[in-house]
């Protein structure tokens, strides 16, 4: 192999997979991998600030999805959002917090699947609603007594958000119009495969299923836990 | 046109009343680094382009040595008690629903039903929503309409909508930066060619000889890459490029659909085991309060692995269809 490939550039991955072993701060360990990076590829020090400004003006869009919730979202949580919302699943008995996040996760996979990704979301969805629903259910489950440990209280917030990535995730790709889709046509367009958006977003379907299973599973296992800390408390786990 | 930097300036204005309120806040330990820290945040969304690439790169590396010498904290705002909250969440009910459902209702309306509405101006018309960014436009008017409405039910000013805002920032911290600069991490790596090189080591170094194990080092290497780029999009220009085509598709004549689709959905795989995906993993672990940065990546693993294995296996025994 004799091609013209710089491979010192990688020695930025390498600042990343260390920084995270570490435990260092995140946002050190990005701006360590910037800087080794620009240093590698031969970038002077001002070129890679101004690459780095560049590239930070160009990508301020993406915090806005979780900014501009906020102020409404703050409001509600003041007025009872959340403990309105777990009022409401503690009055349906049969709702534990495993069938609470399976319907979520079917509904929010489906819905991503028709292109409606925005019906969800952490800020606005997961935070006041989502997962104090998740934890009243659980809740239920103890005899006043005994009391939802925080561990495990905050495993059902976790699996909250892991259920809301998992429906957008594997929904959004079946959509045909979705970006994705566009960007794997794009890229095989350019080595010469012509490929119809509707047969990636077909093939994409058992992936899809797979999903909802396995992760339906896991939520099953959940509320297995839950119901074993319920009655014999947080030590008889495992 | 009600266009993307309306919420620019609306998101600078947050970032500024963040940056004043922390300053006067008398519990916050470290109420004028924190000040700073959202300040300079700030600028960027109200400065935008009119910011020189070296003063916004000089600002950024700022922000994260503030961030990363732990001098961001949060203050101490007056919390409404539980049973204040309980009394009026019995009072309001389910009109406590009604604006966070708007979000997302008037997401839909905006990015389908308002798409191709243009206003007239007299001599010229111009679309009412900003076409290049649709759906983030819709949502935040979405946010809006949420805003007037909370503001409404819960009879409090918007202003009182800011300080809650603040609250929540607050909470996440350095957090909320994370995502931005790992894209700005994403951006520098292309330009300085980690894809090409990347590329270039796996093809080099794997034998392709056996079709599961092209299979399994197409799906592995989607799913490896995407965490170290902490973006599906990311990794797959580079496998496709680097294995996708030339062996799965040139050597064992597979089906490029098959292809492409499990192939971007191995990537999501590893887009569920990353820190680098800040704004699916970390972020939501800040927002939920959680001790652990690494809870949501720890309850996805269960999901992620044996995905990526039932990836391997169906990319195996659907590649010919």
């Amino acid at each position: 192999m004799h091609t013209a490939v710089n491979l010192w550039p990688l020695l930025g991955i390498a600042v990343v997979v260390a920084g995270f072993l570490l435990r260092a701060h995140p946002v050190m360990v990005v701006i360590a991998a910037c800087g080794v990076t620009g240093l590698a590829a031969a970038f002077s020090p001002v070129h890679i600030l101004e690459s780095l400004g560049a590239a930070f003006l160009k990508t301020r869009n993406l915090p806005l999805i979780l900014l501009l919730p906020l102020a409404a979202i703050g409001l509600l949580e003041r007025a009872g959002l959340k403990e309105h919302a777990q009022a409401s699943i503690a009055r349906i008995r049969s709702a534990t917090t495993g069938r609470l996040l399976i319907v979520y996760l079917f509904v929010r996979e489906l819905a991503a699947a028709f292109g409606l990704t925005s019906l969800g979301g952490h800020p606005n969805m997961v935070r006041p609603l989502v997962a104090p629903m998740a934890e009243a259910a659980a809740e239920a489950r103890f005899a006043p007594g005994s009391k939802l440990g925080d561990p495990l209280r905050h495993h059902i917030r976790a699996m909250s958000a892991a259920t809301d990535n998992v429906g957008l995730f594997f929904g959004e790709d079946v959509f045909v119009a979705f970006g994705a889709i566009v960007l794997m046509q794009t890229i095989l367009r350019a080595e010469g495969l012509e490929v119809d958006p509707l047969h990636m977003a077909l093939w994409g379907i058992p992936t899809a299923v797979s999903a909802f299973v396995i992760h339906s599973w896991n939520l099953h296992r959940l509320d297995r836990r839950i119901m074993r800390e319920a009655l014999y408390g947080s030590g008889a786990a495992k | 046109m009600i266009s993307l930097d309306f919420f620019y300036l609306l998101v600078g204005l947050l970032f500024a009343a963040t940056a004043i309120m922390n300053l006067r806040d008398k519990t916050n330990p470290r109420r004028h680094t924190t000040a700073l820290f959202w300040g300079l945040y700030a600028l960027v969304y109200l400065a935008g382009e009119r910011l020189p690439p070296l003063a916004a790169g000089v600002l950024m590396v700022a922000m994260a040595l503030l961030a990363g010498f732990a001098l961001v904290k949060p203050g101490r705002p007056q919390a409404v008690p539980e049973a204040a909250r309980r009394a009026s969440a019995a009072r309001l009910g389910h009109k406590l629903l009604v604006p966070a459902l708007a979000i997302p209702v008037v997401t839909m309306i905006g990015s389908t039903l308002l798409k191709d509405v243009r206003i007239d101006l007299g001599m010229v018309t111009e679309p009412l929503l900003d076409q290049k960014n649709l759906t983030l436009v819709s949502m935040g008017c979405g946010a809006m309409v949420a805003l007037a409405l909370a503001c409404r039910i819960t009879r409090a000013t918007p202003l009182q909508g800011v300080r809650e805002a603040r609250r929540l920032i607050d909470a996440m911290g350095w957090a909320v930066v994370l995502p931005h600069m790992l894209a700005v991490l994403g951006l520098l790596f292309s330009e300085a060619g980690v894809g090409k090189a990347v590329a270039h080591v796996t093809t080099s170094y794997i034998p392709m000889d056996s079709r599961l194990v092209a299979c399994a080092a197409f799906c592995v290497g989607m799913a490896l890459f995407t965490v170290v780029m902490g973006n599906g999009f990311a990794a797959f220009p580079v496998i496709a490029g680097g294995i996708g085509i030339p062996v799965l598709v040139g050597v064992y004549h597979a089906n490029p659909a098959v292809m492409a689709a499990i192939g971007m959905f191995s990537a999501y795989c590893g887009t569920l085991m990353t820190p680098m995906a800040a704004n699916f993993n970390v972020v939501p672990a800040a927002l939920l309060e959680l001790p652990d940065k690494n809870a949501v990546i720890k309850a996805q693993l269960p999901t992620a692995l044996p995905l990526l294995g039932a990836n391997i296996v169906l990319l195996y025994l659907l590649m010919y269809q």
